[in-house]
């Protein structure tokens, strides 16, 4: 059970001892050509939450390969490689050329930013045309902004992906107080942290349902109690990030926590606990009474 | 990188803005201009703040409520608890020979730790009114200008100028010493750079200004038209 960052939550080369006290590093998505994201204002904190349209800030591949990876490869923490394009050759394409480079663990397809004008193609077609450019672990990151989730990861899985990273940030708005005018520079960003859980459990709940795949459940964890939920929605690793940006140290925490978590769930192995919530998933004896015994403290 | 838990040691009006004073702890005071992550109670993220004052045992913070997470922090109280990250981000260099420090309302904040650490040369500070100006009485030795007029129009010739304002009066400062330090601000979520929320343009790129500066250097210029969210000197750019 591992404990990640949210893919552009933690810069590892910026802050290198958080990114060791994670299981692996997930970087910002990677795409074809560098960019240099979208104007400021990029963000914007809401009630209980905040937005976020940074736009894919980013190096581009050929200097990502060249000069960010072997940094990375450095740090001695497995790295996922976060990668995204405007079109499924995009994929492809950032797929082979990270195949044959040892530091990468694992490559997550961000399918579902939602700060970039451009559509993606299906994600069908992308998750088929990066299994074709790769032997890596492959994770395809899904939007919860979908009429059915569920579906959109049984397109994933038919077409290859190892796993699901669940789930990107969702549109949201704020406005100025006094001018009443957005307040981002392209109105919309995606709204992340503790607004976002319920609707990441969702999709965490649906995908689980729907595929039995591996889930990286995120989408508002700052605590060990908000891991345990996701785990028991169907998650098998979890990522942080909003929490990472008022706590730093909050990949020690969390852990410290969900094992404590675990412990009091008296689940013997915490694998067992994935997927607990679903109803056809017999609850350990004992369960119910030990968490309602936690909610009540 | 850790946060520390401080304990609030004291609260007090200065004008229109709050001095909100920390037992310092084992939490370096930094250089004057760099910055700290202060947790606002009840808010997701916590707000950028520049050092005002490093006396002996304490740390204090000049904030002005302006948003909710600045309100919030005006709230605390001796005894109350916050979470402190820092210092952050680069600070003004010292080596300068005929230091004048130049502020704009809310902007005067990291003015007093760096008059204390240069042996308080001159200053000249500007506010919208006699109300705010009174914060003027933390920085020695310095002329107090009010709007209308503008500290441009105080500022006497061949200083070293270390400037922190509202955007308008930084880029007027630059353009009368393009030599000066000058101490910007953008909204912020983390302050270590791990967000990208507060990249500003810095000769011609999208940079972090929480990496990059917040004081930026004399051969680092800020450059073009995009000018930062708060351009109108707020200093809780997330408010």
């Amino acid at each position: 059970m591992k404990l990640l960052n949210a893919s552009g939550c933690l810069d590892a080369l910026t802050a290198p001892e958080i990114a060791r006290s994670l299981d692996a590093f997930v970087t910002k998505t990677v795409t074809p050509l560098p960019r240099e994201g979208n104007a400021p204002a990029r963000i914007a904190e809401v009630e209980h939450g905040m937005l976020n349209s940074i736009g894919l800030a980013n190096p581009g591949i050929d200097r990502f390969l060249a000069h960010t990876l072997p940094q990375l490869g450095e740090l001695g923490v497995p790295v996922w490689v976060s990668v995204g394009g405007f079109a499924v050759a995009d994929y492809a394409d950032l797929c082979d050329r990270l195949d044959d480079r040892p530091e990468v663990e694992a490559i997550e397809l961000n399918v579902s930013c939602p700060n970039v004008d451009d559509v993606p193609a299906s994600v069908g077609e992308i998750v088929t045309a990066a299994r074709a450019a790769t032997r890596k672990p492959l994770y395809t990151k899904l939007s919860p902004a979908t009429a059915d989730i569920g579906e959109v990861a049984r397109a994933a899985q038919k077409a290859g992906t190892d796993g699901l990273s669940l789930v990107n940030t969702i549109l949201g708005l704020a406005l100025d107080e006094r001018t009443l005018k957005p307040r981002l520079s392209r109105a919309a960003g995606g709204l992340s942290g503790p607004a976002l859980k319920p609707i990441a459990l969702a999709a965490v709940y649906g995908c689980y349902a729907a595929t039995g795949l591996p889930i990286v459940g995120m989408g508002g964890i700052s605590s060990g109690r908000d891991a345990l939920e996701f785990v028991a929605a169907g998650a098998a690793s979890m990522a942080l990030g909003t929490i990472l940006f008022s706590d730093p140290g909050a990949p020690d925490r969390v852990r410290a926590e969900l094992a404590s978590e675990f412990a009091n769930l008296a689940v013997g192995e915490a694998d067992n606990a994935i997927g607990l919530a679903h109803a056809t998933t017999p609850a350990p004896s004992g369960t119910a009474e030990r968490l309602a015994a936690m909610s009540v403290q | 990188m850790q946060r520390e838990l401080a304990e609030v040691t004291g609260a007090e009006q200065v004008g229109a803005y709050t001095l909100l004073r920390v037992q310092r702890g084992e939490i370096e005071p930094g250089v004057p201009g760099q910055f700290f992550m202060l947790e606002a109670p009840g808010r997701p993220l916590p707000r950028p703040m520049s050092l005002c004052l490093a006396p002996p045992d304490e740390l204090a913070f000049l904030i002005d409520p302006i948003g909710p997470g600045t309100r919030a922090l005006c709230t605390l109280r001796p005894g109350d608890r916050l979470a402190i990250l820092g210092p952050l981000g680069t600070g003004y260099r010292l080596d300068v020979e005929r230091p004048l420090l130049v502020g704009g309302g809310i902007g005067i904040a990291p003015l007093p730790y760096l008059s204390d650490t240069l042996g308080h040369p001159p200053a000249v500070l500007g506010f919208r009114s006699e109300l705010h100006a009174e914060a003027a009485r933390l920085v020695p030795n310095a002329e107090v200008v009010l709007e209308p007029t503008y500290v441009t129009e105080a500022i006497p010739p061949g200083h070293d100028l270390l400037a922190c304002g509202p955007e308008p009066m930084l880029a007027a400062v630059a353009k009368l010493e393009p030599t000066a330090q000058l101490a910007w601000e953008a909204p912020m979520a983390c302050g270590y750079g791990a967000c990208y929320g507060c990249a500003v343009e810095i000769d011609g790129e999208l940079r972090r200004l929480c990496v990059e500066g917040p004081v930026l250097s004399a051969g680092a210029e800020r450059t073009g038209d995009r000018v930062l969210a708060s351009a109108s000197g707020r200093q809780d750019g997330s408010a």
